[in-house]
């Protein structure tokens, strides 16, 4: 990726404008620009909505009554609930901007799990190669073949059976996903040790007598983790649809330990049936929203990295004046 | 998934230099046995994977009824069904029974799993055709216009509707699609397969098909065909989305990947039209990563009729699953499970196999 490498004759650019997101921002132009801006924007508001829910919620995710007395049912949007109530008489507003800190944590927990073991095992396999390395390929080409929903539906039976408290709930989901998303992080990360074992500074690393473990995690890992963030961003929109799924079909976090937008969706079903669309609309476009935003930056920060995608600034026109 | 394959198969395959002009017909036989025996592994590691995970958390009698019998009700029914033997021993006589395609009977309703399999398996095998129609319908012909506009605004807007299908679940999709044409304007049916009486009908048949529109067909019930018919459209479009930008994406960079080669160019010096060009000369080559991304889709496809067939009430194996999940039937999950891993794997090497008949290059 190109926040990496050094600019011609070892001048290197200020450090901010080598962070990931600002070189990025730098390099874009015209339509791709406005993608990654509209991308930026909404993972934005979704990362400020999770830290802020708390301030932003008019009520709690389980809250069922206040000094007024019980909460309606089935209440259509209005002045003292903007989105309207469920049929079990939660305030979707704040339910949809808690569900977006569930989300923040499932997402961070999963990405970083996977990340995390994805990467030792794509290293070692690739580096130490041999019988391993063949059992560990066929191994995660298999489970990357299997329908991914249906693989976090089975981690987390076996995880929680099913339904379980906040933290609990939010580990089993983060786990299941986990699970899915390490044979994709230990392709890369293998593919890349392959290719770099072959390098010249391994070898002299290796006369130098530097131990594999210290040529592993000081020589490849530092070259192999290049595209690892667009890896992060394509992988937490994804792990956020899982999560949902998991919670539309019932696997998800109990609605009384935390606000989750699948589970909410699954209640909301029954509700369209019968015209009531507040109690599906806002949290289905609150995970549409969420995506879109994660999706935007990791395509942009991909098309970016690769300069046959990247669009050029069109070249201002020069000796326009000079010839008025 | 889907933008992960997308754009790890965004590029043509490499060809692989092995397979010579003069040894094309034997290498290609020698490449159809290797994938074919591939599959074994495959779906052997699928099957014990499910398995052992599956049975980390108990025997499945405890969790299917667990609340509901005395412990010494339980401990007979366990020992009865074995699964009070060591784990390993369970494990092979499972493998044995899946081997002579034998699954075992749910704990819920004591049905064979086999049976639940095909008496399912059509209603989703039909679903799952009829939202790849409606990709492929919805992808390739905006995927060339969005190629062939490339970086102008009606690329833009086609590539943030990819995108938007990537990022809508299937059941938000399926919701928004219910409240619109299914209450609002009232156009057509928001759940189940067919009415109920197109439905008798059909399932009254001999030897039905259990594809409702095959056998709603084949018996003259036209009123029964239209029915089914409306039915479908929801769920249909409801997954079909999903995939479509997908496929969109995939044309579309695939598209401007042969647009830019040389023989586009000499085609378009001799005078071929443009449209011509787009649909013929970039289009024909850009198919062969597009079937192969075709087959990994099948994988989301299957996930996705999971989700779309409980939003619909479409009674096929997703339904089913979500059914016995609730129940906690881990038999009937295992089972399900396992079949769709096997119809995952099928599918992946007929798909590999029509990509090496299309591109030589592709054998080993």
């Amino acid at each position: 990726m190109a926040t990496t490498t050094p600019t011609a004759l070892g001048a290197r650019k200020p450090l901010w404008t080598r962070l990931p997101i600002v070189s990025h921002y730098r390099m874009s132009a015209g339509l791709q620009r406005g993608m990654l801006v509209a991308g930026l924007v909404l993972s934005a508001v979704f990362l400020l909505t999770a830290l802020l829910a708390p301030v932003l919620a008019p009520f709690g995710f389980s809250q069922l009554s206040d000094a007024q007395g019980n909460f309606p049912t089935q209440e259509p949007p209005g002045d003292k609930f903007l989105w309207g109530t469920t049929v079990s008489g939660f305030d979707v507003y704040s339910r949809t901007l808690w569900g977006a800190q569930t989300a923040v944590a499932v997402i961070v927990v999963a990405v970083v799990f996977s990340i995390f073991l994805g990467v030792i095992l794509g290293l070692i396999s690739g580096y130490i190669g041999g019988w391993l390395d063949r059992v560990l390929v066929v191994l995660a080409d298999a489970i990357y073949a299997f329908p991914s929903l249906l693989l976090a539906i089975v981690m987390s039976i076996v995880i929680s059976q099913g339904q379980s408290s906040l933290w609990g709930g939010i580990m089993a989901a983060a786990i299941s996903i986990t699970v899915v998303f390490i044979p994709q992080y230990f392709r890369v990360i293998r593919a890349e040790t392959v290719r770099l074992k072959a390098e010249p500074f391994v070898e002299s690393a290796k006369v130098v007598g530097a131990s594999n473990v210290r040529i592993m995690a000081k020589h490849i890992f530092r070259n192999a983790t290049r595209s690892l963030p667009l890896i992060f961003t394509l992988n937490a929109s994804e792990a956020l649809l899982t999560l949902a799924g998991l919670g539309f079909l019932g696997f998800g976090i109990e609605p009384t330990k935390a606000a989750e937008w699948g589970f909410d969706l699954n209640r909301a079903l029954s509700d369209a049936s019968s015209g009531i669309w507040w109690t599906g609309v806002f949290p289905g476009a609150a995970i549409v929203l969420t995506v879109l935003g994660l999706t935007l930056v990791g395509e942009s920060m991909n098309d970016l990295a690769d300069p046959r995608l990247r669009m050029r600034r069109k070249a201002k026109r020069r000796g326009g004046k000079a010839t008025a | 998934m889907a933008i992960m394959t997308d754009l790890a198969e965004a590029e043509s395959p490499q060809p692989t230099p092995v397979a010579t002009a003069t040894k094309a017909g034997g290498s290609f036989v020698r490449y159809l046995v290797t994938r074919f025996l591939l599959i074994f592994p495959t779906i052997f590691i699928l099957v014990t994977l499910v398995f052992f995970l599956m049975r980390v958390t108990g025997d499945p009698i405890t969790a299917a009824l667990g609340g509901r019998l005395t412990p010494d009700q339980l401990a007979e029914r366990i020992a009865a069904a074995g699964y009070d033997r060591p784990v390993l021993v369970q494990y092979f006589e499972y493998l044995g029974q899946v081997f002579t395609g034998n699954f075992g009977r749910t704990l819920t309703d004591n049905r064979a799993v086999t049976e639940v399999l095909a008496t399912y398996g059509a209603a989703t095998a039909e679903l799952a055709f009829n939202s790849l129609v409606i990709a492929l319908l919805i992808g390739i012909p905006f995927g060339l216009l969005s190629a062939k506009l490339r970086d102008r605004w009606p690329d833009a807007i086609l590539r943030v509707f990819a995108i938007l299908c990537y990022a809508t679940p299937v059941f938000f999709a399926g919701l928004l699609l219910k409240l619109i044409f299914g209450v609002w304007l009232g156009w057509l049916p928001i759940a189940g397969r067919a009415g109920i009486n197109a439905e008798l009908a059909l399932t009254s048949l001999e030897q039905p098909s259990g594809i409702f529109l095959l056998d709603a067909l084949r018996s003259g019930n036209m009123a029964a065909a239209s029915d089914v018919i409306q039915h479908a459209i929801l769920p249909a479009v409801a997954l079909g989305l999903l995939t479509a930008g997908v496929f969109l994406r995939l044309v579309r960079t695939n598209v401007i990947g042969t647009l830019g080669r040389d023989y586009v160019e000499a085609g378009r010096s001799r005078g071929v039209s443009e449209y011509r060009l787009l649909t013929k000369h970039a289009y024909r080559p850009a198919l062969i990563p597009i079937i192969t991304v075709m087959g990994l889709q099948i994988a989301l496809l299957l996930g996705g009729a999971v989700l779309t067939e409980t939003t619909f009430e479409w009674k096929g194996l997703g339904f089913m699953l979500a059914e016995y999940l609730t129940a906690r039937d881990f038999v009937a999950v295992q089972g399900i499970v396992v079949l769709l891993a096997v119809i995952v794997a099928v599918t992946n090497f007929i798909v590999d196999i029509i990509a090496a008949l299309i591109d030589p290059r592709v054998r080993f």
